[in-house]
């Protein structure tokens, strides 16, 4: 019977060989990724379940991102678990502080590869599929049986498909078509589904889009967001030096709960407005709302790209006095090809605040949050209230387009017009 | 598995794990006091209103628990005093960690019961029948029945004291 790319990935690590939608089976896991969760939660329950080795320290990669350099002193001990857990059970692939965002950094880093079945701390583990896999996010406790045994019990995804056709407009990015999808799904419209996507002609979404647009599919629901495999993506994974690789394509007649197709010459730039990511509104209907805080950056838009794009609408000019523009580029790598082309002086130099790889105030956690009723448009996947500090402050999601355009004019722009 | 106590009532859908525990108190794990700000950016009142009702049930909108892949979230409910909770849909990430952690939770698609249910409601929960009883309403709505090995993980307490009570049996 054809299959989706979902379910052939789920046959293949089934401990019993098949695997069916809407089935549940045990499945062998290729990667489990974790971080500071490894040394707040799953250490103490690891501990708790008299665990006495890991399955194989060669398939478990961690990274601290959250919180770096440790904001507190209790996020200093929860740094401090972490380096005992990785040293005690001799985890072989331990990025540590200095690599990143996870979400951006473990891919960059070589760990991900077409067909593999990976799981990991964090929802937006999601982002992976860009390359063509399975991963999805879990909890603590389902991270800690994965460390004990390497499987874990998973239910096989029911799969649609969307077709990305045509080539973005100038100025229109991945995140803007997360944000159209995001506004067509709704926030449980995906809900334990699989999305797969199809990018037709190979140049109209680049990798970095497509882990923007796999990230914020955990904002839909979706247990995982998978793209086929084409030549951009074989480009990307030989520039990252991932080879011995084989990728999977879906069946031709592979059966989806629905199809569809997003023309996207007709995405312009969006906004996602408080209180919700699918709260999705075209950048030019909230033009004209004063700001206090821009932030660029997280594993949904700190990647170069995002960086490079954010350069050329900023060129020459100014961050506009009465904003805060905080730009967190979202990996080593990203952080050092910024350098390396300029791109931290010129933030610099216009006004804004460079901060090293972390995800900062994302999640409310350092370096930037917000007072009581204060605008941030950011970068970001979640915009839910008291997410990045005052429960009463209101933050806008948008492409680094829209946000630079907006730090430099001190209200809500559409980059079009910028 | 029979679960009784009385509803609060929160008719919201997507109620995100920012809200059941925001970020600003993830650096702590534990449960108490996570418990102490349960709900806080939904409700920050949620405590005194719980205790106001004696209510020990959580009814909720649709994709309850979305967002984030925190444990804290159904730790927080369950630490708070929260026995169960029912609501039409759960985002996937929440249900999992919900019976990892001991937290029983029940899917409940008839929306009779949603327009039924109210603050302080008796409510008799059967999980081998399917069906959740409001006393106060005299009515009776089906809900997704629980296989009895998940009751048993969330009868012991969540999944960790489940696989120690296995390995004490040899199992």
């Amino acid at each position: 019977m054809p299959r989706t790319i979902v379910e052939k990935i789920f046959e293949r690590h089934a401990a019993k060989g098949t695997a069916v939608p809407g089935e549940i089976v045990e499945c062998n896991v290729d990667l489990l990724m974790m971080h500071e969760m490894l040394g707040d939660q799953i250490a103490r329950v690891a501990r708790e379940a008299g665990l006495k080795k890991v399955w194989d320290p060669s398939k478990i990669v961690t990274i601290l991102d959250h919180w770096v350099p440790a904001s507190t002193e209790r996020v200093a001990m929860i740094h401090q678990e972490y380096r005992r857990f990785v040293k005690q059970y001799g985890i072989k692939n331990d990025l540590g502080m200095t690599a990143g965002v996870c979400h951006v950094a473990v891919p960059e880093s070589g760990f991900v590869k077409p067909g593999m079945f990976i799981v990991g701390s964090d929802s937006h583990t999601t982002t992976y599929g860009a390359l063509n896999c399975f991963s999805t996010g879990i909890g603590a406790t389902d991270a800690t049986i994965v460390l004990a045994k390497g499987t874990n019990w998973f239910r096989v995804p029911e799969s649609i498909h969307i077709e990305l056709e045509g080539k973005l407009p100038a100025f229109s990015t991945g995140k803007d078509v997360a944000l159209h999808l995001l506004g067509k799904f709704g926030t449980d419209g995906l809900n334990y589904k699989a999305m797969e996507v199809g990018v037709k002609e190979t140049t109209s979404a680049s990798v970095s889009a497509r882990f923007t647009i796999g990230n914020m599919g955990v904002e839909m629901g979706a247990k995982c967001v998978i793209f086929e495999p084409d030549n951009e993506l074989d480009a990307w994974l030989a520039d990252h030096g991932v080879a011995g690789y084989k990728t999977v394509p879906p069946d031709p007649g592979a059966a989806y709960e629905s199809k569809e197709a997003v023309d996207l010459t007709v995405v312009e730039p969006l906004i996602a407005a408080p209180p919700s990511p699918s709260n999705v509104k075209p950048a030019s209907e909230l033009a004209g709302k004063e700001v206090d805080q821009v932030f660029i950056g997280t594993c949904t838009n700190g990647r170069l790209e995002d960086l490079q794009l954010a350069a050329k609408i900023l060129k020459g000019k100014k961050i506009h006095k009465q904003v805060r523009c905080i730009i967190i580029p979202a990996s080593r790598q990203a952080y050092e090809g910024a350098l390396e082309e300029g791109l931290i002086g010129q933030f610099v130099k216009a006004g804004a605040i460079v901060e090293y790889p972390t995800c900062g105030p994302c999640m409310g956690g350092h370096m930037g949050l917000l007072g009581p009723g204060e605008v941030c448009v950011s970068t970001s996947n979640r915009n839910f209230p008291g997410r990045m500090g005052a429960i009463d402050a209101e933050i806008y999601l948008a492409s680094p387009a829209t946000a630079m355009a907006t730090a430099i004019h001190g209200r809500i722009t559409d980059p079009r017009g910028a | 598995m029979i679960i009784e106590g009385k509803a609060i009532v929160y008719d919201r859908d997507n109620i995100n794990t920012d809200e059941i525990i925001p970020a600003r108190y993830l650096s702590t794990s534990d449960p108490d006091q996570l418990a102490i700000h349960c709900m806080e950016d939904l409700d920050k009142d949620f405590l005194e209103n719980k205790k106001a009702l004696a209510a020990d049930i959580l009814v909720t909108g649709s994709n309850m628990g979305c967002g984030s892949s925190r444990e804290h979230a159904p730790i927080a409910i369950k630490h708070a005093g929260i026995k169960a909770v029912v609501a039409p849909s759960y985002a996937r990430i929440f249900f999992r960690n919900a019976i990892n952690t001991g937290l029983a939770i029940f899917e409940c698609k008839d929306p009779g019961f949603f327009e039924c249910v109210k603050n302080g409601h008796a409510l008799r929960l059967d999980a081998d029948g399917g069906f959740i009883e409001d006393a106060s309403a005299g009515r009776r709505f089906e809900i997704q029945k629980m296989p009895p090995f998940l009751q048993e993980i969330i009868g012991i307490g969540g999944l960790v004291p489940f696989a120690r009570a296995l390995s004490k049996r040899g199992e």
